[in-house]
């Protein structure tokens, strides 16, 4: 075995509490990483990922501090360096990559200018040469027009873009190792994919040494060449990326594998219940609360990090023992784990009905309000932001509008709700016109449709308590209803988002994630809705937590026949979810269809981009990347929406006629925007699947 | 995600062993902040003087309107501040001097937050042309220079309390519409705003329910740094006298270090009182909302734009 690069010994990290009591964050963590070797690092929020990755930087939150074991940087201990010393790393050896670039760039200088200063300091290049290197940098990060990128400020480029500014930043310095915190969270898949594609590459190129924090087994997955598994500030199980996907053997990880909703498997997965607790806090196993596997043994004795398997050195890279920290890994491991996840996945597909619920007819939508002069000067109005939707939702079905962000999907369930109006175009839902406005609509008419948000941290008040939350609906839309029956209500209703009555005094701040989700979605329910708009209701949530929240919704659908317009970036969460999907790009449909027809070609080639880029928890498959990532701010005047980013375009007919809907033969649902005749489209698709 | 969570998770479990409402936890921190301390005992010990200073002065041997001090006589134990230019003692009619001043500015200022806040909510929340509207008036009222503004009122409908309330309840409510519909403007945008539109609330719900509880905080200390302000213009009126008018048995700190100075380098005791006593309050009510910003969470510094 070569030298470690990183060599974490029994770190131990905690803080006090107002109220004098110790805390533990990470408790006896054990870590090498190699030189050129990437180590992935999973966990659900709160287990001590980003702690651990702060203090390979040297760098502990105020508060915390070391209660014991040490962080050895090529033999260098970081907590024992003066500040002097470690400035001569941090930058120039290790090098951060943070979640948000656009928050991490200076917003008042160029961005080339920074590269530069990051090169002075890092690299100690000035002048001439410091231009030179920041082109070649911006070049190396895959940017167009380099010289051209330089002299922009941040907010002139795209949430991808930036972030591959801070790539070129932290490679300025030449560092053996870069720590990168969830640094795709938040982008679109497209764009995700390009940059991991990127961080790829450049580590092989530069022989980097990585260590990547991400919650997304998928991203994981792609880049790891090991992985450790973090729960409860602990490492509960540790592999190379492909022992570690193929048999995980801590219930943990296999929790988590489990929760994903997949590309390949319909239907929703299973989910894990519970939260971490806090380090330190139980006697036995951590996991044993949350764990189906737990005997007496699990509540009594901690189990130790014990080495189930040599790894066969197969790659130089990624080579070490299978580690888990369970009692019971022998059992686990007995059984193929491919096959069982197989029967993990429940379905919740149904007889859907045919009667219309929700009918949207050549809607447009635009922002654009000509002010004055304008109208004065008669200026053309730019295209709208969303326009010629024609799509149908039936009772008690699940549509799912699927595309990058700016594609519109959060605009046209916004106007159906009545937030926003349309310009022009018909939606109705029975006898009623839902281009009016939702001050306008009838209370009989609010009341059946209803709405859920991405964040339940901005839709809950910060100010209410669950009592006051779910009262109001109540109030609202039942006004003689007495008191008590309003009690019985809300506890009937937090019952069936599974949480307990004595959440009712509790404040949003007092609750995770997932339990705001819930209180939210029982607050839409209180109402009970005919049609329930949900606007990316899981992406804010950990993974385990997002089979939970699909589950619920699946579950009172089946109960209360309610129909589900349902927005979402994520493409394994639809093929988990929903029942018929439209796919949108800059506000204009390309691809209408039930979910399997969606997801099997022929494909309108936006929807093959997207579905190329979706990254699945499997260190064996490899993203199909066509086309470019760079997103486009405004749709086309003329022609076919994805022109400008389209791989396969015919020629001038993409910019001047917008394609008209066709449909794939032997299909009733499926509809394609494309000027590619179908079977055409069909051929190249199925042989590029199969050259793959 | 990257908000890591440990601290979440810590308060968590400390929240559910003891959950305090946030009035006590504001109250608490309040009482573990000298300043506030300070603040809080000043400000009820002028208004309990203001309340009681009728029957204390009535106890006491001096009486504060006629002219038995003597003019500009000396500090002595029967009349320790002295007599001003007229003869009248200076000690008792300080303990009066704050009695209107607090009355106008304690309803001045509640007048001025009431309306000033629900209208700043109000174009907070409804933003567009109205909004626009509204704003530009509001500028324009802002960019009048207040004093001459006041005198002009004061000197035309006359200087009855109700009147110089009400004035100056109108003016100072103007900066407050500024402020609550920036720290609205924060909020309006929130999910959970557009959920209660989107569930069909009214107007009136969302705005009382949803945006004010959100912006009080802001809103209370804006108020006692507003009444501090308020009482310097009332002062200042009082000083130029179209405050409290002079003789007709009131008496007032701007009025008599007003007709005081004068004479202030050869008998510095006849302004003395009425300044240290004006002085005392203000920095009482300005300890106090320092105090009061820290105890809810707002920094001061970086907050209130106006």
């Amino acid at each position: 075995m070569s030298e470690k690069l990183v060599d974490i010994r029994d770190l131990t990290v905690g803080y006090h509490t107002k109220y004098g009591r110790l805390v533990h964050v990470l408790r006896n963590v054990n870590l090498q990483i190699e030189p050129g070797e990437t180590l992935g690092l999973v966990g659900e929020s709160g287990c001590g990922k980003s702690t651990l990755g702060q203090a390979m930087m040297g760098f502990l939150r105020s508060g915390s501090k070391i209660l014991g074991g040490q962080v050895k940087y090529q033999g260098l201990d970081m907590f024992k360096l003066s500040s002097k010393e470690l400035e001569g790393i941090r930058g120039k050896q290790i090098a951060l990559i943070p979640q948000n670039a656009g928050q991490s760039l200076t917003p008042t200088l160029r961005v080339g200018k920074q590269i530069m200063e990051a090169l002075d300091l890092n690299a100690g290049i000035k002048g001439e040469e410091a231009k030179e290197r920041t082109v070649e940098l911006l070049g190396q990060v895959q940017l167009p027009t380099p010289d051209e990128m330089a002299t922009r400020y941040p907010h002139e480029l795209s949430g991808g873009q930036q972030q591959r500014v801070a790539v070129a930043m932290a490679l300025a310095g030449n560092p053996d190792m870069l720590v990168l915190d969830e640094p795709t969270t938040g982008l679109d898949v497209t764009t995700q994919a390009h940059i991991l594609e990127l961080l790829r590459d450049v580590v092989k190129e530069m022989g980097t040494a990585m260590m990547y924090i991400s919650h997304d087994l998928g991203v994981i997955a792609r880049v790891s060449d090991r992985i450790s598994v973090m729960y409860a500030g602990e490492k509960v199980e540790d592999a190379t990326a492909r022992q570690l996907f193929k048999t995980p053997s801590h219930p943990y990880t296999r929790g988590l594998l489990e929760s994903i909703p997949r590309l390949t498997l319909s239907g929703i997965p299973k989910s894990m219940p519970g939260q971490p607790p806090l380090p330190g806090t139980l006697p036995g196993c951590h996991f044993e609360p949350r764990c189906q596997f737990a005997t007496d043994i699990c509540r009594q004795e901690a189990p130790k990090l014990e080495s189930i398997s040599k790894t066969p050195d197969d790659s130089k890279k990624g080579f070490g023992d299978h580690l888990a920290r369970c009692h019971h890994w022998e059992e686990l491991t007995k059984t193929d784990f491919s096959e069982e996840l197989k029967e993990v996945y429940q379905d919740v597909r149904k007889e859907i009905s045919t009667e219309p619920a929700i009918t949207i007819t050549d809607v447009e939508i635009s922002y654009y309000r000509p002010g004055f002069l304008d109208n004065l000067m008669g200026t053309p109005h730019p295209p709208a932001t969303v326009s010629g939707i024609n799509l149908t939702v039936n009772r008690g079905e699940t549509v799912a509008l699927v595309g990058e962000s700016g594609s519109g999907k959060s605009t046209i369930v916004r106007t159906v709700s009545g937030l926003l109006p349309a310009k022009e175009g018909a939606i109705s839902f029975e006898k009623f016109d839902l281009t009016t406005d939702v001050d306008d609509r009838p209370k009989e008419l609010q009341k059946r449709i209803q709405m859920i948000f991405q964040n339940p941290d901005a839709s809950l008040n910060p100010r209410h308590s669950v009592d006051d939350i779910l009262d109001q609906p109540l109030k609202l839309y039942f006004p003689d209803m007495p008191q008590e029956e309003r009690d019985k209500r809300k506890r009937s209703l937090l019952d069936r988002v599974r949480l307990d009555y004595r959440y009712l005094t509790r404040f949003p701040a007092q609750m995770s994630g997932g339990e705001k989700q819930r209180v939210a979605i029982a607050r839409a329910f209180a109402a009970e809705p005919e049609v329930v708009l949900c606007d990316e209701v899981t992406s804010a949530l950990d993974v385990s937590v997002q089979a939970a929240v699909l589950d619920l919704l699946a579950d009172l659908q089946k109960e209360h026949g309610t129909t589900y317009i349902f927005i979402t970036h994520d493409l394994a969460v639809v093929r988990a979810f929903a029942d018929r999907v439209a796919v949108l790009y800059q506000g204009r449909l390309c691809e209408v269809g039930t979910v399997d027809e969606i997801y099997s070609p022929p494909f309108h080639p936006y929807a093959q981009m997207l579905l190329g880029a979706a990254l699945e928890p499997d260190p064996d498959m490899e993203p199909l990347l066509i086309g470019g990532d760079t997103p486009e701010s405004s749709p086309p005047a003329t022609g076919c929406p994805f022109q400008r980013r389209c791989p396969v375009r015919v020629g001038e007919i993409c910019d001047t006629t917008m394609p008209a809907w066709v449909r794939p033969e032997g299909s009733i649902d499926h509809q394609i925007r494309c000027h590619i005749p179908i079977p055409e489209l069909h051929a190249m698709q199925t042989e590029s699947v199969a050259a793959d | 995600m990257a908000a890591i969570t440990p601290e979440v998770a810590g308060t968590q479990e400390e929240s559910l062993q003891k959950r305090k409402s946030p009035f006590v936890e504001t109250v608490e921190n309040l009482r573990r902040s000298w300043s506030g301390k300070i603040g809080f005992f000043l400000i009820v010990f002028h208004i309990l003087l203001a309340l009681l200073s009728p029957v204390i002065v009535d106890a006491l041997p001096a009486d504060p309107f006629t002219r038995e001090a003597g003019r500009n006589a000396a500090p002595s134990l029967q009349y320790p501040f002295g007599g001003d230019e007229q003869g009248r003692d200076v000690f008792t009619r300080t303990l009066l001097g704050g009695r209107t001043l607090l009355l106008v500015t304690i309803f001045g200022t509640a007048i001025a937050m009431t309306w000033g806040s629900l209208v700043g909510i109000l174009m907070g929340f409804l933003g567009g042309r109205i909004d626009d509207i509204v704003m530009r008036l509001i500028d324009a009222f802002l960019a009048i220079p207040w004093l001459l503004f006041l005198l002009l009122i004061v000197g035309i409908v006359g200087t009855d309390p109700w009147i110089q309330m009400l004035t100056l309840g109108f003016f100072y409510g103007i900066p407050a519409v500024r402020v609550s519909r920036a720290a609205t403007l924060d909020y309006v945008t929130r999910e959970f705003v557009l959920s209660a539109r989107a569930r069909g609330e009214k107007k009136r719900t969302v705005i009382l329910r949803e945006l004010l509880p959100n912006v009080t905080d802001i809103l209370l200390v804006e108020g006692a740094m507003r009444w501090s302000w308020m009482m310097l213009a009332f002062i200042s009126l009082s000083f130029l006298g179209f405050g409290v008018p002079p003789g007709g048995g009131r008496t007032d700190w701007g009025l008599m270090i007003s007709l005081s100075r004068k004479i202030m380098a050869l008998q510095p005791w006849a302004t003395f009182g009425p300044i240290i006593f004006l002085s005392s309050l203000i920095i009482g009510i300005n300890l106090f909302a320092d105090a009061l910003a820290k105890a809810l969470g707002l920094d001061r510094s970086q907050g209130a734009p106006v």
